[in-house]
């Protein structure tokens, strides 16, 4: 069934739509990861707009995290206070993104940002999880685990420190606003939520405990991921409702269908399994930025819109 | 030259009565709507020869029909390798590009049209693309249109349909436009034209009006009129459809 997205301005198949937020969601449920990442180039190969793909994308990321950050608060496993300072940064690089953004537009290299971006980060951080995994696969099979030191590093050093009581830590503010703004930049020019960023941040960066880490980092995702979709939705108008709309559908029930998958298999097996599939979706992209076009032409909106 | 433009006058003035052949035409239909399930719409073009004298026998009439979106401006970009990838580098703006634009003819364009007569009516597509006031650049802007016109031929947006227009008898004719799923709103200029011997005899013009409706329409205006509340509107919708989704199938799984 052919559906006419209005912001798009294209029509595509809703069951494809339906089907590519099922994959994606079945990933993300296997995984415990957003799927921003893999979404927003899926919807680049099947033809939406870059700019389109990416405010979209945030608008479908604060949907799909929100019951998982309900279930969170919860279980108390969110450090709200750690959450509100990583905000304050987050937001603070969603603007500055998507002013870059909008800059870039205007003079027609917004694509290459995003698609370079992509390359570069998936390239890092598949290869960085390719190599971890492949590691922590033979020690299992080697018997012994090391356990885990904590380093005092330079990150404690800084001025302007605040305790944070549900993470047990009591270091700067400055290293997690940092991060935060980093953060934001990506949400807004890869429409990704930065949990593949974030998560391994506060963890080996913030020394913050492992289990309060995921509710916190989905708390920051949702409100940036939101302020995100509003700046595009006011300033490129590339928001569309209908195609996030039926993205969700499919990745909701794609990531219970997922989580009940991943629970069968080895954490180690699925760690290699994503870090291959990421190392996939860098290198389609890579090679679509080094082998020549076959038109070498493009055509684009004439003096911004 | 001005000797030479008013001999042409002449001609053009004195060829017009002598052929009194006059076009009359009609549409299938003349609003486009774009709905949710918009898949592209095909217009059926149809029209007789009206003429007071028998028609002259020295060369054969000709039909050709054409149909034109509404003109934007447009930026072409092309690609160069930079520090081994391919990136947008030299662009050039072009003052006007129809969004659409079909021509459908009786027989193959260059038999049925003289350049000075493609010249004057703006017919063929090459044509009806702008460049005059564009900014000065040591690039050859025809490359640049060449491949506008290339690209949005691949994309059914432009097309050249030579031996499509029916002609039966010197008087009835029809013909099919097909408006693809991507064509952007706005007025349809279409035009339809008789020839003899390349030369215009009778022209007829009307408009097809192509517009967004229904929920397409109010998601559209609301986007670009009200757009925070637009954006609020997106949020609360994607996060009820999430929660509704998530619900539906905890509920069907525990029956």
């Amino acid at each position: 069934m052919q559906i006419y997205l209005p912001i798009a301005e294209v029509s595509v198949n809703a069951f494809l739509l339906l089907g590519l937020g099922g994959i994606v969601g079945i990933l993300s449920g296997m995984f415990g990861v957003g799927g921003g990442f893999l979404m927003t180039p899926l919807l680049f190969f099947i033809g939406i707009p870059p700019a389109v793909a990416v405010a979209t994308e945030a608008n479908q990321i604060v949907a799909s995290s929100f019951s998982g950050v309900l279930a969170h608060l919860k279980r108390k496993t969110v450090d709200l206070r750690m959450g509100v300072v990583l905000l304050i940064g987050g937001l603070i690089g969603a603007a500055l993104g998507v002013q870059l953004f909008n800059a870039l537009k205007a003079i027609g290299q917004v694509d290459l940002l995003v698609k370079l971006s992509y390359v570069l980060f998936l390239g890092i951080i598949g290869s960085l999880m390719f190599v971890e995994s492949v590691r922590a696969l033979m020690k299992t099979r080697g018997g012994s685990a090391v356990p885990k030191r904590r380093k005092h590093t330079w990150v404690h050093n800084l001025p302007f420190k605040m305790k944070f009581r549900t993470s047990g830590l009591y270091i700067s503010v400055i290293p997690p606003i940092l991060v935060g703004v980093l953060v934001g930049i990506l949400a807004a020019i890869m429409g990704v939520g930065g949990g593949f960023i974030m998560v391994p941040a506060m963890i080996y960066l913030l020394g913050m405990p492992t289990k309060v880490v995921v509710g916190t980092s989905l708390f920051q995702i949702i409100f940036v991921t939101a302020f995100t979709t509003l700046l595009h939705a006011t300033t490129n108008y590339t928001v569309d409702m209908g195609l996030a709309v039926l993205l969700l559908i499919g990745g909701v029930v794609g990531a219970q269908i997922g989580a009940r998958i991943g629970v069968k298999l080895k954490a180690e097996q699925l760690r290699v399994l994503l870090a291959l599939m990421v190392l996939v979706v860098c290198g389609k992209l890579g090679l679509d930025l080094l082998i020549q076009p076959t038109e070498l032409y493009e055509i684009g909106q004439a003096g911004g819109h | 030259m001005l000797r030479f433009l008013s001999i042409l006058m002449l001609i053009v003035f004195a060829a017009l009565p002598a052929s009194a052949e006059k076009v009359v035409a009609g549409l299938s239909q003349n609003r486009v709507s774009i709905t949710a399930t918009f898949v592209g719409s095909e217009i059926l073009i149809f029209g007789a020869v009206k003429r007071d004298t028998p028609p002259p026998t020295d060369s054969p009439l000709q039909v050709i029909v054409v149909v034109e979106g509404p003109a934007h401006p447009v930026t072409v970009r092309k690609k160069d390798r930079r520090f081994g990838i391919w990136v947008n580098s030299d662009s050039i703006e072009l003052a006007a590009a129809p969004s659409f634009y079909a021509v459908a003819t009786s027989a193959p364009l260059t038999e049925t049209l003289s350049i000075l007569d493609d010249l004057k009516h703006v017919i063929s597509v090459e044509r009806s693309i702008r460049i005059s006031d564009t900014p000065f650049t040591n690039q050859d802007p025809r490359d640049f249109t060449r491949a506008l016109i290339r690209i949005r031929e691949k994309s059914d947006l432009y097309k050249l349909m030579e031996n499509s227009v029916e002609l039966q008898e010197e008087t009835l004719f029809n013909t099919r436009i097909a408006l693809p799923a991507n064509v952007t709103e706005g007025d349809y200029r279409t035009r339809i034209y008789l020839t003899r011997a390349g030369t215009v005899a009778s022209q007829y013009e009307t408009v097809i009006n192509v517009q967004k409706v229904g929920l397409e329409r109010w998601i559209f205006n609301l986007a670009h009129e009200q757009p925070l509340i637009y954006g609020i509107l997106s949020l609360v919708i994607a996060i009820a459809a999430g929660w509704g989704a998530s619900a539906l199938f905890r509920v069907i799984l525990r029956t």
